[in-house]
């Protein structure tokens, strides 16, 4: 993934490049379809996805350019448990953000607020991207990420609103015969909406590996096995980390 | 008392399903229930950690972060904890009861990533439990998750011998059928 982003960034400029890179080539749900949880559980309504999107890509920029000002500082061995303490601060700073003057969205979003923490997108960005490059360029990939996060969101949330209220953004836009399928805003629609998502991206996938081109990027993130979502960025090093230490202090 | 703890259980475990309509515990739920056998394996795990970190997340909170007026730390003493009492456990077992070790070693390194413990740990805190009511909400939540866990593992075994579309293999299909299975559990709200 890295060798991709050093090459593209000598083509053009690399602010725009991160941005570009965060909403289009890699956007997180679309593309590599990290962060799940969320993506299904807050996608009620446009407005609660965009409201989640923008919440994850605050922290996404704050915790990429803390963690970027640190990286000399953060001992190699202990970084996970750093990264998690510093995404976890700027998580609980938001929350009481949140809570204090957007009150509707802190109640919209309930407990996925302080589990924006496990989400997998921030922790992998950190180690993939914010621990290796200056601070810059990773404020940009945090706000890329995060915007190509909160379009996705977006796009869900509209179309669940779309089929299930029969509005967008709460307004009414439907026909008035249009009777709203009501199950698309309950759980199991989240489940359909998400079935055919990952449907149309097999479709593309497909399509594109018959005329040859590179598409491992595409559902590289949680969705075909849990160890999958451990390699692309967070646990498996977390893990392959204590581990060490153990061995270590058995010794 | 007895019977507020019955409906936290029923409600916890089958009405408010963790991942079927609080979407927590997706990635495993995914990604483990390619049979039966593992699917159970895991869902043992999980109900083990909950259980011990809804206990240790409620103690916490209860004798430190109250008394010292620090309850706004939550999140990240939570996270801390979670994470330091899944290699606490995979170390304990390993030393002192291997045997169970090498049934549930293997999930032990998943379950820290799993959003639910954390979700668990703090709807507790969220909806005022106790400790006691925190670790039967805890058990609860882990039990609907290795229910459905065991249900999507069933049928996608039967699924292997299906004829899907070529875009619909793979992912979509188990989406589908997890969103059926939601579909189903909406009727146990019901009962209560």
């Amino acid at each position: 993934m890295s060798q991709i982003d050093e090459k593209g960034m000598k083509k053009e400029n690399p602010m725009t490049e991160r941005l570009v890179n965060g909403i289009v080539k890699e956007n997180p749900t679309f593309v590599l379809m990290l962060g799940m949880c969320p993506t299904l559980a807050v996608t009620t309504s446009a407005i609660n996805g965009l409201g989640m999107g923008l919440t994850t890509m605050v922290v996404l920029a704050l915790s990429n350019v803390f963690i970027s000002l640190l990286r000399g500082i953060i001992p190699d061995k202990v970084r996970i448990p750093a990264f998690i303490v510093i995404i976890a601060s700027f998580v609980t700073m938001v929350e009481l953000l949140l809570q204090g003057f957007i009150p509707f969205l802190y109640d919209a979003l309930g407990i996925y607020i302080p589990l924006i923490v496990v989400n997998c997108i921030i922790l992998g960005r950190a180690e993939a991207y914010a621990y290796k490059n200056p601070v810059i360029p990773s404020l940009f990939d945090g706000i890329g990420m995060g915007l190509g996060f909160s379009v996705a969101l977006t796009c869900i949330g509209a179309v669940r609103e779309l089929l299930g209220a029969g509005e967008i953004f709460g307004i009414h836009v439907m026909p008035e015969s249009y009777v709203p399928v009501s199950i698309f805003i309950m759980a199991p629609g989240a489940f359909f909406v998400l079935a055919t998502l990952t449907a149309i991206q097999n479709k593309v996938k497909i399509v594109g590996e018959r005329k040859g081109k590179d598409m491992s990027k595409i559902q590289s993130g949680c969705n075909s096995d849990c160890m999958n979502c451990a390699d692309t960025g967070c646990a498996k090093r977390l893990i392959d980390e204590t581990k060490g230490e153990e061995g270590k202090n058995n010794a | 008392m007895l019977k507020e703890l019955l409906v936290i259980l029923i409600a916890s475990s089958l009405v408010n399903n963790v991942v079927l309509s609080q979407f927590l515990g997706l990635c495993p739920f995914l990604g483990v229930s390619k049979k039966t056998e593992t699917a159970t394996g895991m869902g043992v795990a999980v109900i083990f950690v909950i259980t011990l970190a809804s206990a240790v997340a409620g103690a916490i909170y209860q004798f430190i972060l109250v008394p010292f007026d620090i309850a706004y730390l939550q999140t990240i003493v939570f996270i801390l904890v979670i994470a330091a009492l899944v290699q606490f456990v995979e170390m304990f077992l390993k030393k002192f009861i291997p045997g169970l070790y090498q049934s549930l070693g293997v999930y032990l390194p998943l379950i820290t990533t799993n959003c639910a413990v954390l979700g668990v740990a703090l709807t507790n805190v969220q909806k005022n439990y106790g400790i006691l009511t925190g670790v039967v909400n805890g058990f609860a939540t882990a039990v609907g998750f290795t229910i459905s866990i065991i249900i999507l593992a069933g049928i996608r075994e039967k699924l292997k011998y299906n004829d899907i579309p070529e875009s619909f293999q793979g992912m979509p299909i188990v989406l589908v059928t997890a969103g059926l299975m939601a579909i189903a559990f909406c009727g146990f709200s019901g009962l209560l």
